[in-house]
């Protein structure tokens, strides 16, 4: 579940281990407590993204809560309108952008680095792809091809990775300090962006290319008219491989856990973690299949594709989103690299102890030049899902995101120390980040309110996962 | 040059047991040759030729700054010299960076045990040589199951596999240290302060494994500042002082004072043993 090469079930006895001093709630309380430490053990869940997850849970339902007594109030379970399909689709999909890049960002500052230049790269990368979609690939092959939104995609992933090797080997081998680099960076690919087409916007993007960036016509549900499936068929086919993968991880650990004669969890635990997790990912898909296409959307489309529409209004359902699927499919594979990858052992390593790293015959600069790499091509996949959003690259784009992608980072457990941190972590922190913004937008906060409560949300989760660390560190 | 004569002050330790002689007679595992490292006008190391034979523990000695550890760091790579050859079995070594000398059979223990402080022993013992798949991912289980196998012999009472190797003891991380160069075959090994921050018990076990490496073959250059620990376990003594060598001594011909003195003074034995200047333990 989590990168952090600690694993939660050796570090777990020392918060669930006998406290001197008196017990608080004597004797049945202390049993009680005790037994769910236990429980709490058997199941190695990370202690941090498990508290995330809460936090998380907690602003969703106060949010809502807030929503009905403040803003205009929904039809959710508690008469808001935060828990609503639709609020937490678009959730989904705003979350999808920053996330991707989190990612990212947790391997560059658990070696011990930063980048600030994410949000202007982003901006760059998003203009770079919409003069090629929109100025170049017209004149070679011609206007609304199939093709293009691919070749612009590919264009653009070339040029991030490009970009963040050439910071990275200015940090690595040139020995500049990261801050330096990108701080220069930021500046350089806003201007960039800028000049690379005179200040204007580019907008419409190309059909496909725009699909990148989600909404009603950006996901699953679409794909599945157009193929003719139904709107729900992919969303639910998709969800119950991600549960068979799911028990297939859970079983083959254990397997080879067992094949070595290694300590297991107990089969309760794994069932339950199984359980959990296959009734999140069903009830995730369960909920944007109940988000509704527009009814006017929806009546186009049947009148184009000649469908016939049946009394009360055609319902269709959106179901998941590309940019979520793309969001999903970046955290599998950042997951994989950081923890069953060699250069995701070696971030670890450099960031835990650089010298230790050096000794060992890892080769610190590459690995550093290629952390850099890789975040360059997320931004490149978070360029293309920003503009295709907003069907447009103006030279605005990604401005701040460097911040909210730092802050994703760190919320979700990675440590400017060093050596610490999870690409799950990163996933959430940018989950709770986008709920502040969403949750604060239907309250009626304006954007000075929301920043000073993003500022002081982004203190105070620092200040706890510190406090955590202190505790849980043996 | 049997050892097991009079010298050592612990004769319960490992050190009592007899010790065949080292032939000297063949090709050196390891010669450095005229080796000079300058850290801006220091020399650090002042064209130092030393050499190592198989199966032969070489203790290096000397104050704070006298060159010992840069030496060794040239032989591990970490600190390549500025000039000076090394050679191994005979052959001219080229040695840049710690992957060079790894290529070489040349694994170190450091002082600071260079641990990856985040990740558990397994990952720390295969650092940089990770065990992979056929798919190319990391097997963590193989390298669990080897890191089981080695740590058992050289502390049966290791537990911990899965945890980050900060919250181990100083012992504990240092049998994790120990599994890294045994593991991998060592021939040379590098051994900088193996012993200093462990306890009595601990210390013992080291010591009975330098001797059963050394039974195998390995030839082992050991720095350290407790004296009685280089004359218990080394068949030459080394004593460097401001970067140069003072004089390399067979441990069965010295006492502990003598190479104390050497250590002091900075002189060469027969200067050290002079009546009259012999110095103060």
């Amino acid at each position: 579940m989590s990168d952090t090469p600690a694993t939660p079930a050796e570090k777990a006895p020392a918060v669930g281990s006998p406290q001197p001093g008196p017990e608080p709630g004597g004797g049945t309380f202390g049993e009680f407590k005790r037994a769910g430490g236990a429980l709490y053990r058997a199941t190695e869940i990370d202690g941090r993204l498990l508290g995330l997850m809460i936090a998380l849970a907690v602003a969703w339902i106060l949010f809502d809560i807030a929503s009905r007594v403040f803003g205009q109030g929904g039809d959710s379970i508690f008469g808001g309108s935060f828990l609503t399909p639709r609020n937490l689709f678009n959730l989904s999909v705003q979350t999808a952008s920053v996330a991707v890049m989190a990612t990212g960002m947790v391997l560059i500052i658990v070696s011990r680095n930063i980048d600030l230049s994410v949000g202007s790269l982003l901006g760059f990368l998003a203009m770079v792809m919409a003069i090629v979609q929109k100025e170049i690939l017209p004149d070679l092959i011609g206007f609304d091809h199939s093709l293009t939104w691919i070749i612009a995609l590919t264009v653009g992933l070339a040029f991030g990775a490009a970009i963040g090797a050439g910071q990275g080997f200015l940090v690595a081998y040139l020995g500049i300090p990261a801050f330096i680099v990108t701080l220069g960076g930021m500046l350089v690919w806003r201007g960039g962006a800028f000049l690379l087409a005179s200040g204007r916007t580019i907008a419409p993007l190309d059909p496909n290319f725009s699909a990148i960036g989600g909404g009603t016509q950006g996901s699953l549900g679409r794909l599945g008219m157009d193929l003719g499936v139904g709107s729900a068929t992919l969303s639910w086919i998709l969800g119950i491989i991600v549960v068979i993968g799911l028990v297939l991880l859970v079983v083959m650990a254990r397997r080879r856990r067992q094949a070595f004669d290694f300590p297991t969890r107990p089969m309760w635990a794994e069932v339950l973690i199984v359980g959990v997790g296959s009734l999140l990912v069903l009830g995730a898909v369960w909920l944007v299949n109940a988000y509704e296409w527009p009814i006017r959307v929806a009546a186009r489309y049947a009148e184009a594709n000649g469908i016939e529409v049946p009394e009360g209004g055609l319902i269709l359902s959106t179901g998941i989103a590309y940019p979520v699927l793309i969001m999903i499919a970046v955290a599998a594979v950042m997951t994989w690299i950081a923890r069953r990858r060699q250069f995701g052992r070696y971030v670890f390593a450099i960031g835990g102890n650089p010298e230790a790293a050096e000794l060992s015959g890892i080769n610190v600069r590459r690995t550093i030049m290629l952390t850099f790499a890789l975040i360059g091509v997320l931004v490149a996949i978070s360029a293309a899902i920003t503009s295709g959003r907003l069907d447009a690259a103006t030279n605005a784009l990604g401005q701040w995101n460097e911040l909210f992608v730092i802050a994703a980072a760190v919320i979700g457990g990675t440590s400017f120390a060093g050596g610490i941190g999870t690409i799950p972590g990163a996933i959430l922190g940018a989950l709770f980040m986008q709920t502040l913004q969403s949750g604060m937008v239907l309250i009626g906060f304006d954007t000075a309110q929301q920043n000073i409560v993003v500022g002081i949300v982004l203190v105070i989760a620092v200040g706890i996962d510190t406090a955590y660390r202190r505790r849980t560190a043996s | 040059m049997t050892a097991e004569q009079t010298t050592t002050s612990t004769p319960e330790t490992a050190a009592a047991r007899p010790r065949p002689p080292i032939d000297s007679s063949g090709t050196p595992l390891v010669e450095m040759r005229n080796i000079k490292v300058a850290f801006g006008g220091v020399h650090a190391v002042d064209d130092v030729s030393l050499d190592l034979y198989p199966g032969e523990v070489v203790g290096l000695v000397g104050g704070n700054g006298a060159g010992k550890s840069t030496l060794m760091k040239c032989l591990s790579g970490a600190h390549p010299p500025d000039s000076g050859q090394i050679l191994v079995d005979g052959h001219r070594a080229e040695i840049h960076n710690p992957r060079d000398a790894k290529k070489y059979n040349i694994e170190t223990i450091y002082q600071t045990l260079a641990l990856a402080d985040n990740q558990d022993a397994p990952a720390n013992m295969f650092l940089g040589r990770e065990l992979k798949t056929r798919m190319g991912n990391l097997d963590d289980a193989s390298m669990e199951a080897a890191t089981r196998e080695v740590i058992a012999r050289l502390n049966p009472n290791f537990q911990n596999f899965k945890s980050p190797v900060k919250s181990l003891s100083g012992g504990q991380r240092q049998a994790v240290a120990i599994a890294r160069a045994v593991h991998f075959n060592a021939r040379i090994l590098i051994m900088d302060e193996p012993t200093a921050a462990l306890g009595p018990a601990e210390t013992a076990q080291v010591r009975d494994l330098i001797r059963q490496l050394e039974k195998e073959g390995i030839g082992i250059f050991l720095i350290s500042h407790d004296i009685h620990d280089v004359f218990d376990l080394s068949h030459r003594i080394a004593v460097m002082y401001h970067g140069k060598i003072v004089g390399v001594v067979n441990k069965d011909e010295v006492t502990p004072d003598d190479v104390l003195g050497m250590i002091i003074m900075g002189q060469a034995l027969e200067d050290v043993t002079t009546p009259g200047a012999a110095a103060q333990a």
